[in-house]
């Protein structure tokens, strides 16, 4: 699995699109803030050549579109060079989110695996429950975000539960949908089987139901991750940004530092790598335990 | 003379499909003692794995009377009468071959020192000593099936019911098996109900073989196959044999000749 393969087979694919990457977000860094500064070098008479140009346009304060190194730079100067518990660092901004995250994805999941038992088990939730649960997210969670916050408040919740919600209200949908396919997913043989040895209902959820739902369960835990990361930055944006990565992407939009906007943007994406990843090998390992057919 | 276990008497049972009614069983009338080994047999559409699963408690009957030691197939089922082995070993694919087998004994409630006990015995049984820890996918389709019939022997039922079991399996492990199977019936004295297609299997292995003709589902003819417990494989060159065999294929063909 690893050495030259790993190399060939998943890093080369890797390192492609980020090189790829990078060359579009240079071209378009340059572009987007070539005209700022061909506006500026004219106020102050100041004439350059196309290199001394080019590198002007690299290193603005406030970009346009900051460039990756400078991104890069940022990000590395907000992580390491800081304390990780200091109010600068994204370490700590990113632990705000995660601790939100976290929370409400477990919520969300228990909440979405409850209502798939509920809708498996008993054909009238089937019936009436679930257009409802597909409504709820055709709502914005941009309008009911604000709204969440604001009533949560007004009854005096505040702090990580009120984030941890949204991240439920968005978490939910992907379990409960994921789980009442899982649930379903035995096929008649089993079925028969359990009635053959007239288990009861919860018997044959343990023994049946709840097994052989295991790959849909985890294939919708990572989507649900992802949500609840999204729900809990949104939440974090009406907070009055206090922390977290939803509150520094708030304040670098107030204060144009467009540089701090991509680094939490940067940020939030690897946490949410980390999430998916985590979720995944958690769910490889149940796999083998059940003994999949993976060598 | 032994106790009647299974009578059905008059049983209908019709099929509403989207394409109107569908008779599957009709003026089914039926005896099973105990310790015998009945074969339904027929061709496809004659509602042999229905009665099976009428039997088992799986369909209602929509007409008639079905007794299972005097009760209803729903009593039988719940009191765990029988085994069911199905067409497909059906093995749960997340446990290991002695998980399975100590599934219906979970489900029972059968503490862990029975439970132990039986999952030895049964494999033993069926020859799948050594492989208690493997995974069904590591095992053959004939290992697979014996496995579902360890795991149907484990709940120490008094009928074994089985659809088919080795209809998906080629020949020569079919032998094996039906030599296997007749053993364990001369041994455990059980009552098995046997639905299959093949007559030689029918033959090898009923003390009666019950003869069903198609559309609507019924009982042509019941022939005798007294041929005793001790069946080697040459039997089925020997007249004895070969005349039963005639006569169910003459049953089979007079089954169906007025409906082609």
């Amino acid at each position: 699995m690893m050495g030259a393969s790993f190399v060939k087979d998943r890093l080369f694919p890797v390192m492609t699109i980020l090189l790829a990457i990078l060359a579009i977000w240079y071209v378009a860094a340059y572009s987007m803030n070539a005209p700022f500064q061909r506006d500026f070098d004219r106020r102050a008479g100041e004439t350059r050549t196309g290199t001394e140009f080019f590198m002007a346009t690299m290193s603005q304060p406030k970009p346009t579109m900051p460039a990756p190194h400078q991104v890069a730079e940022n990000l590395w100067k907000n992580t390491l060079t800081v304390k990780p518990w200091s109010k600068r660092s994204l370490v700590y901004h990113s632990w705000v989110t995660l601790s939100a995250t976290l929370l409400g994805f477990a919520m969300g999941t228990a909440l979405g695996v409850v209502i798939a038992i509920g809708i498996v088990h008993v054909p009238a939730l089937d019936r009436s429950f679930l257009p409802w649960i597909i409504a709820s997210q055709t709502i914005p969670i941009l309008a009911v975000a604000p709204m969440i916050i604001v009533l949560l408040s007004a009854i005096g919740v505040t702090g990580l539960l009120p984030k941890a919600l949204i991240s439920t209200y968005l978490s939910f949908f992907p379990v409960a949908v994921g789980m009442v396919k899982g649930l379903r997913s035995p096929d008649v043989l089993h079925l028969d089987l359990m009635r053959t040895y007239s288990a009861s209902r919860a018997q044959t959820l343990w023994k049946l139901r709840l097994p052989a739902s295991m790959p849909f369960f985890f294939a919708s835990m990572k989507v649900a991750i992802a949500a609840s990361l999204i729900g809990a930055i949104v939440g974090e944006l009406p907070t009055g940004a206090v922390a977290g990565i939803g509150s520094k992407l708030l304040a670098g939009s107030y204060y144009s530092q467009t540089v701090d906007i991509f680094a939490a943007l940067i940020a939030g994406s690897i946490v949410a790598i980390l999430l998916v990843s985590l979720v995944d090998l958690v769910g490889r390992l149940v796999n083998a335990r059940m003994g999949a057919k993976t060598p | 003379m032994p106790e009647t276990v299974i009578s059905a008497q008059n049983l209908d049972l019709t099929f509403e499909t989207n394409d109107g009614p569908v008779h599957a069983l009709k003026n089914i009338d039926l005896d099973i003692r105990e310790g015998e080994f009945v074969s339904l047999i027929g061709p496809s559409g004659c509602g042999k794995t229905t009665l099976l699963r009428v039997i088992a408690d799986l369909e209602k009957p929509t007409g008639g009377r079905m007794t299972i030691n005097g009760m209803t197939p729903e009593q039988a089922r719940l009191a765990r009468a029988y085994g069911y082995v199905f067409q497909q070993a059906a093995l749960l694919p997340w446990r290991t071959i002695e998980d399975n087998v100590a599934l219906p004994l979970e489900v029972m409630g059968v503490d862990k020192a029975t439970r132990t006990q039986r999952i030895r015995s049964n494999l033993d049984l069926v020859n799948l000593s050594g492989f208690e820890k493997k995974f069904p996918w590591q095992l053959s389709g004939g290992m697979q099936q014996r496995a579902s019939i360890a795991r149907a022997l484990a709940v120490e039922p008094q009928m074994l019911l089985m659809d088919e079991p080795f209809g998906a399996l080629d020949e020569i492990v079919r032998d094996h098996l039906n030599e296997q199977l007749l053993k364990l019936w001369a041994k455990t004295k059980k009552t098995v109900v046997f639905v299959t297609h093949s007559i030689p299997e029918a033959v090898f292995l009923s003390t009666r073989i019950v003869v069903m003709s198609p559309r609507p589902g019924r009982i042509h003819e019941i022939i005798d196959c007294d041929l005793g417990y001790d069946r080697p494989l040459d039997i089925r060159e020997t007249p004895e044999f070969l005349k039963i065999a005639h006569q169910v294929r003459e049953g089979l063909k007079a089954g169906h000749s007025y409906d082609e």
